[in-house]
């Protein structure tokens, strides 16, 4: 690392004005020597106006109703009577690179430094639903996650990994039923039945066409397939979330906090309803639909967001959707802190940044949280960066001493008020939405789409005209750059899992491999759950390439039409 | 009046992340630009086919997914190939300061990174056009 600039940027980087300045009175440091700086903004976000005090008078009546004990109807305050004090939260750190030796290695690696589940990412082929060598996979095989085509890749991925001791989350979406199956079938080899597996798919397909973009299917074949997940997962997977229904890349793509709580549940209330119109009751899968919330700078408001958000849900599975048993109203959530708001620029702030949201986090009542390492604007983490995010979530879990006490933030006039404004916003956004028609006309309509962007936009404006401040970027920059290191792939990992993935198409028994793709291909044209069929598919060694070959066949290819 | 910049925006291969090309498309329009749009997942065969047809002064491709040593020579061979070698090749996303630096010696123009004001990008194209606009009206004389 960067010791001697870390040293010596140290005591400019505490005073930064009066670092440019000189002998100027560290105070009042002529910083508009530069530029003038405009008036701050006092607002949110997500652009909530906020005044300077709070007093009782801010908070609406009823309180106690609203709040409840946490633990209890509408959890506003924490899902569990005693929340950290009788267990922290899971510390998940995403990692995933390289073929899958390599992240099994980082794997291992993680797990000896204490953390406690694990989290896969994929490469862009894998998500696309393309093998490595597929032409479309060019230059991109192992780059943002790790590489997997075929069960061979998954035995490695997990091997030495008792799967009945961990609990795994696999941030896949439009192939996320291949996955599953792979996972399914390789705690099978491991002699583990899948009612003893744990963990979560993301599989949440409507926030693929809202914000992150990665899909294979338009999205009605797409939502019918992240629904067989939920139903299969029902019934024989009772400890597996079979959706993560995800805010996080909602706001990655520019959405506020507001935008983010309410695109989030309308997205929910769409799998709830797709799986009431199967028939299924709703206290059957409701308790395994979790939620994934990213962990923005504004601190109050995330807090908020998070309380906001746990009321929300418990009314809506409750009131609107007659869930009886109360595990069925809990919004239990996985949070990252923000990737977007890191900063190429003097890198070495992020661990400050991630340090608040991940607090923002804690205080909110997280069930699970990711860290972001301080080198991801740049490229995949670095060993050290992302063991420095582990131990920042150990630092707040056990020296801050934020987890002996529910929600220390009810209560607060500001947070109380902060929460219910979130609430009645989001609720705004939800009834406009059930006008449309519900959650997955309005993306075909590109609404969600269309909000997010223009918030996108709104945002990068008020940064360049100086309304907004990042550190470092727009105000506080300047200095010399610090140079971190940053991870490098070897070109050399596309070559050897493209030969990998040729040799296991050579090698497999390929009369056990015609008969599960030609099941499969009938079952995608009958409204059989398709879950069954895809697994029969990966213990044959068919690949994550040719199964989502057989849905482009079956459903079509999504195009999105291109505005901006 | 002088006519109008016109730039294609591009996203390249499987790389979903958006926000960025959009952001940047919208300011460049607000700019007076004309700007062309390609939409996700595109190849460089597309997005080079579409810069000819659209006979713009500019591609701008936007790049997140770290295939950036990949995608960018490749558009670039297959500009100079298609007899749009004078066009420039700009674009950003997460792409580390050496691979900045070797893209440009290849022939790439500036490349810019997370943080970089909209403005920069658009005196950047702007005072490129205009410079190669005017080569060629002297060339044409």
């Amino acid at each position: 690392m960067a010791n001697a600039a870390r040293t010596d940027t140290a005591t400019t980087r505490a005073e930064p004005e009066a670092g440019r300045a000189e002998a100027a009175p560290k105070a009042r440091a002529p910083e508009t020597a530069e530029a003038p700086v405009p008036a701050p903004l006092f607002e949110t976000l997500s652009g909530i106006p906020v005044r300077p005090l709070y007093t009782p008078g801010d908070v609406n009546p009823g309180l106690e109703e609203r709040l409840g004990k946490p633990g209890q109807f509408p959890f506003t305050r924490g899902l569990h009577p005693e929340m950290y004090r009788t267990r922290v939260w899971t510390m998940r750190q995403f990692a995933g690179f390289g073929t899958a030796e390599h992240t099994n290695q980082r794997f291992h690696y993680l797990l000896a430094q204490g953390m406690t589940g694990l989290s896969t990412a994929f490469d862009m082929p894998t998500l696309m639903g393309y093998d490595a060598d597929h032409a479309m996979a060019l230059g991109e095989v192992g780059r943002e996650g790790v590489a997997i085509s075929t069960l061979e890749d998954m035995e490695i991925l997990f091997r030495g990994i008792p799967l009945d001791q961990v609990t795994t989350s696999m941030t896949i979406n439009a192939p996320a039923i291949v996955l599953l199956a792979m996972y399914v079938a390789v705690a099978e080899e491991q002699g583990i039945p899948p009612e003893k597996l744990g963990g979560t798919v993301q599989a949440d397909m409507l926030k693929e066409f809202i914000a992150q973009k990665e899909w294979i299917c338009p999205p009605r074949p797409s939502v019918k397939i992240c629904v067989d997940m939920i139903e299969w997962c029902a019934e024989h997977m009772p400890k597996w979330n079979s959706i993560s229904i995800s805010g996080y890349h909602i706001r990655e793509a520019g959405a506020t906090a507001v935008q983010e709580l309410a695109f989030t549940i309308a997205d929910g209330i769409g799998y709830v309803e797709e799986c009431l119109k199967r028939g299924m009751d709703v206290d059957a899968f409701a308790q395994r639909l979790s939620f994934f919330w990213d962990v923005h700078n504004d601190f109050f408001e995330e807090i908020a967001k998070f309380r906001a958000g746990r009321r929300i849900w418990a009314k809506l599975m409750r009131d609107r959707f007659h869930a009886k048993n109360p595990r069925s109203w809990m919004l239990r959530t996985h949070a990252q802190t923000a990737g977007v708001s890191l900063t190429a620029q003097q890198p070495l702030n992020n661990v400050a940044r991630v340090a608040i949201q991940a607090l923002a986090a804690v205080l909110g009542g997280t069930q699970s949280l990711h860290t972001n390492s301080m080198d991801e604007t740049l490229a995949l983490p670095t060993e050290e960066a992302a063991t420095v995010a582990l131990r920042t979530q150990q630092i707040i879990a056990h020296e801050t001493g934020v987890t002996n006490v529910v929600d220390p933030f009810g209560g607060s006039y500001f947070v109380e008020a902060l929460t219910d404004r979130m609430e009645e916003e989001a609720m705004e956004y939800l009834r406009r939405i059930d006008e449309m028609g519900g959650i997955i006309q309005a993306v075909e309509r590109g609404f969600p789409q269309k909000e997010i962007g223009d918030s996108a936009y709104r945002f990068q404006m008020q940064v360049e005209e100086g309304r907004r401040t990042i550190v470092g970027v727009n105000r506080f920059g300047g200095e010399e750059e610090v140079s971190i290191p940053v991870l490098k792939i070897d070109p050399e990992i596309e070559r050897r899992q493209i030969e990998r993935v040729r040799a296991v198409r050579e090698r497999r028994d390929a009369a056990r491999w015609e008969r599960a793709m030609g099941a499969l291909r009938d079952a995608c044209m009958s409204d059989k759950n398709l879950v069954p069929f895809v697994l029969d598919a990966v213990r044959a060694y068919a690949t994550l390439g040719e199964i989502s070959d057989v849905f482009r066949e079956a459903y079509g290819v999504y195009r999105e039409p291109a505005v901006f | 009046m002088a006519k109008k910049i016109r730039v294609l925006v591009a996203k390249a291969g499987l790389d979903g992340h958006d926000r960025g090309a959009k952001v940047v498309a919208s300011a460049m329009r607000d700019a007076g630009f004309e700007v062309i749009y390609t939409g996700l997942h595109q190849t460089p065969e597309m997005i080079v086919q579409a810069a000819i047809q659209e006979d713009v002064d500019a591609v701008a491709l936007s790049i997140l997914s770290g295939a950036h040593m990949t995608l960018f020579p490749r558009v670039l061979a297959l500009m100079r190939e298609k007899g749009i070698g004078d066009v420039l090749l700009t674009g950003g996303g997460i792409i580390p300061k050496e691979d900045m630096a070797a893209l440009k010696q290849a022939g790439v123009g500036e490349l810019f990174g997370p943080g970089t004001p909209t403005t920069a990008i658009i005196d950047y194209i702007r005072s490129v056009s205009r410079d190669k606009r005017s080569a060629q009206a002297g060339s044409a004389r």
